[in-house]
């Protein structure tokens, strides 16, 4: 096992890709400018121009560079730095991306991989937001959000290797957190989810960064006799709820955490799968953290008010066992 | 028969037999489309239905140029393009009646006509959208370096809007071989291009990326043949896209469903005596190249051919119900677990 952060985890997984001849890494400032988070720092230097395309501040040219090379059967990995600017890329990815397999009746395929990430600090409305339901709504795409380095690692080689597109949600909180990262092959399948922690009191389900929220959280609580339950879902489309939900059965209590907003996203839809499939168990409502249903505010007192925290998961938790 | 050197030299090298399949393909295109309204009328046909009618030499002339190694993207408007490349007119017109035999099984309908083993990569029916995907065949083709090309297909509408300028950009900026065929067919759904776009001269919008540009008239398949001929060389030559405005325009309404209250019928009627298909029948008949028994008798089986695609499509199993299983959608189905 060696231990290495995300953002190492994520390089050695491209690095790995890059041997695969189709595959091309296009996006802002990944080149020249020596990668906005240090992801792609080198490559330009390794790989060249033509297969590390830096591209104009264009992010619906981006991703129709990936898609119509993938068409063409190259294994194109696109980057769209902040996941706020995908909103420029919305009828790529959503119009056509996710429908040219099924609208052409199946005769094409997309196999590309959109990396991504979302994240705040300090950077007000139209930089600090997360759409992780608003892309696992729709048929065609394949939605992954891991929290370790480990998956990290493993389901970038997973979406690369997919026929399918893909988006590939990081963290910009996320590249300096560290982990093990097992030496010899391994594999983490698209639509796996994980037992991250054990527990008998309650289940916590969750993804991404909050996952490391509530270990901690989770550590806490401990040492007060609550023992917590943690799903990690790490794919968002499809989702795996089958561990969430036996997890579910055995301690009747239930918190939902994601940073997305609290109604209408990911909690909303992760909530009514437990009630659905598992509402013979439930002792109490299923309580839910996101963000606060605001724009996200600059100023750091609010800010810290919008975003989901240790605090806020605790007092859920006990909200929940009350 | 009058097909003397000077002739062949004055038809850019195509020869008289190309140039009648030419022509059989552009009446084959009315003929298939005329067919396509009745279906309409008849509800056999639902949707959208955007007709070519007017246009047919645009698709024609440039088909004409390709190779079978090319790439196709083209827009909603797709029927002629389909029909130019060869497509198979059965597998067309059961797409447009919603049948499991159509091009994409039933699922795409008139916007969405493909068929891959033609490199025909479908028609995309969102303004603009397929012009950065054309880079992005142009990008395959270049990091692999096949000599081969992408023609996007597209129409005056597109050029407003964001993607055709991200898009232009890209295509110079890789040396991509890509060439951009705008239709100007004078309107943009019903909205005249006067009033949409401050330049009216499509061509002269490729100078914002340096992209060599012409103007051609798209009412003469010979013409569009040639400037698409230079793009191919241009693109395979290492040197980059082409923009190629071809001038034509649209006899329909946008749809089926337009009342075209945006122009008048004298506008029409004038455009009516440029009929690209009237003219270059006249063209082949005044050469030589086409006598009137040849035309009844070409007539008469493109009729039959239409009519055959009709009795198919018609005969057709409707749509199979397999493509309600939402792991439809995907290449690698993966079912969720619940």
């Amino acid at each position: 096992m060696a231990i290495m952060s995300v953002r190492e985890a994520l390089q050695s997984a491209l690095h790995e890709a890059m041997d695969d001849q189709r595959a091309f890494i296009v996006g802002e400032d990944i080149g020249h400018y020596g990668s906005t988070y240090g992801v792609t720092a080198g490559f330009l230097e390794q790989y060249g121009p033509e297969r590390i395309r830096d591209s104009p501040i264009a992010e619906s040219g981006i991703i129709g560079i990936g898609i119509g090379a993938a068409m063409l059967g190259m294994r194109p990995i696109c980057e769209i730095m902040s996941v706020n600017f995908s909103l420029l890329a919305f009828d790529q990815i959503i119009n056509h991306a996710a429908k040219i397999h099924y609208m052409f009746g199946g005769q094409i395929n997309v196999p590309m991989v959109l990396r991504t990430t979302n994240g705040w600090t300090q950077l007000s409305a139209t930089h600090s937001q997360s759409f992780d339901s608003m892309f696992s709504y729709v048929p065609g795409l394949k939605v992954v959000a891991p929290a370790t380095p480990a998956d990290m690692k493993a389901l970038f080689k997973a979406s690369f290797e997919d026929p399918d597109p893909v988006i590939f949600i990081e963290h910009t909180l996320m590249y300096g957190v560290k982990g093990e990262v097992p030496d010899e092959p391994y594999e983490v399948k698209i639509g796996e989810s994980r037992l991250a922690r054990e527990g008998k009191d309650i289940t916590i389900v969750t993804y991404s960064r909050p996952v490391h929220l509530c270990m901690a959280v989770a550590d806490d609580l401990a040492k007060e006799g609550i023992e917590c339950e943690i799903i990690d879902l790490r794919t968002l489309r499809p989702m795996d709820m089958s561990k969430a939900l036996e997890s579910f059965r055995k301690t009747n209590h239930a918190l939902v955490v994601a940073e997305d907003w609290e109604t209408h996203g990911m909690t909303a839809e992760i909530s009514a799968q437990l009630y659905e499939h598992g509402f013979d168990y439930l002792d109490a409502p299923i309580a839910r953290v996101g963000f606060k249903e605001v724009p996200f505010p600059y100023a750091r007192n609010l800010e810290q008010q919008v975003v989901v925290t240790p605090d806020r998961i605790k007092a859920a938790i006990k909200k929940v066992l009350a | 028969m009058a097909s003397t050197p000077d002739v062949t030299e004055q038809h850019a090298g195509l020869s008289n037999e190309q140039l009648l399949d030419m022509y059989r393909q552009m009446v084959l295109i009315r003929n298939f489309e005329e067919k396509c309204q009745e279906g309409y009328t008849r509800a056999q046909i639902g949707g959208f239905l955007h007709l070519y009618v007017g246009e047919e030499a645009i698709a024609v002339g440039s088909m004409a140029a390709l190779r079978p190694e090319d790439h196709i993207l083209t827009h909603y408007r797709d029927h002629g393009h389909a029909i130019a490349r060869g497509l198979d007119p059965k597998a067309l017109m059961a797409e447009l009646f919603g049948k499991a035999t159509g091009c994409a099984q039933g699922l795409g309908g008139s916007m969405h006509l493909v068929d891959v083993s033609k490199n025909f990569w479908g028609g995309y029916a969102i303004i603009g959208a397929h012009l950065v995907m054309a880079c992005g065949m142009g990008t395959a083709l270049k990091i692999r370096g096949d000599k081969q090309v992408v023609i996007v297909y597209f129409g005056d509408g597109s050029t407003n809007g964001g993607e055709f300028y991200e898009a232009m950009n890209f295509a110079q900026l890789g040396k991509l071989p890509v060439i951009f065929m705008c239709e100007n067919n004078l309107v943009a759904m019903g909205t005249p291009i006067e009033i949409h776009s401050a330049v009216t001269e499509i061509y002269r919008k490729g100078c914002a990326s340096d992209v060599r540009s012409e103007r051609v008239d798209g009412n003469d398949p010979i013409e569009v043949y040639e400037a698409t001929k230079r793009a191919l060389d241009y693109a395979l030559e290492g040197r980059g896209p082409s923009l190629i405005e071809a001038v034509s325009y649209r006899f329909r309404g946008h749809s089926a469903q337009d009342t075209q209250k945006y122009r008048t019928k004298e506008d029409v009627e004038k455009h009516r005596a440029q009929d690209p298909i009237v003219t270059f029948r006249q063209q082949l008949l005044n050469e030589g190249i086409l006598n009137e028994d040849q035309d009844k008798q070409l007539l008469h089986e493109v009729e039959q051919e239409v009519a055959e695609a009709v009795k198919f499509a018609d005969e057709s199993p409707v749509a199979e119900e397999k493509w309600l299983d939402p792991q439809s959608a995907y290449a690698n189905p993966i079912p969720p677990q619940a």
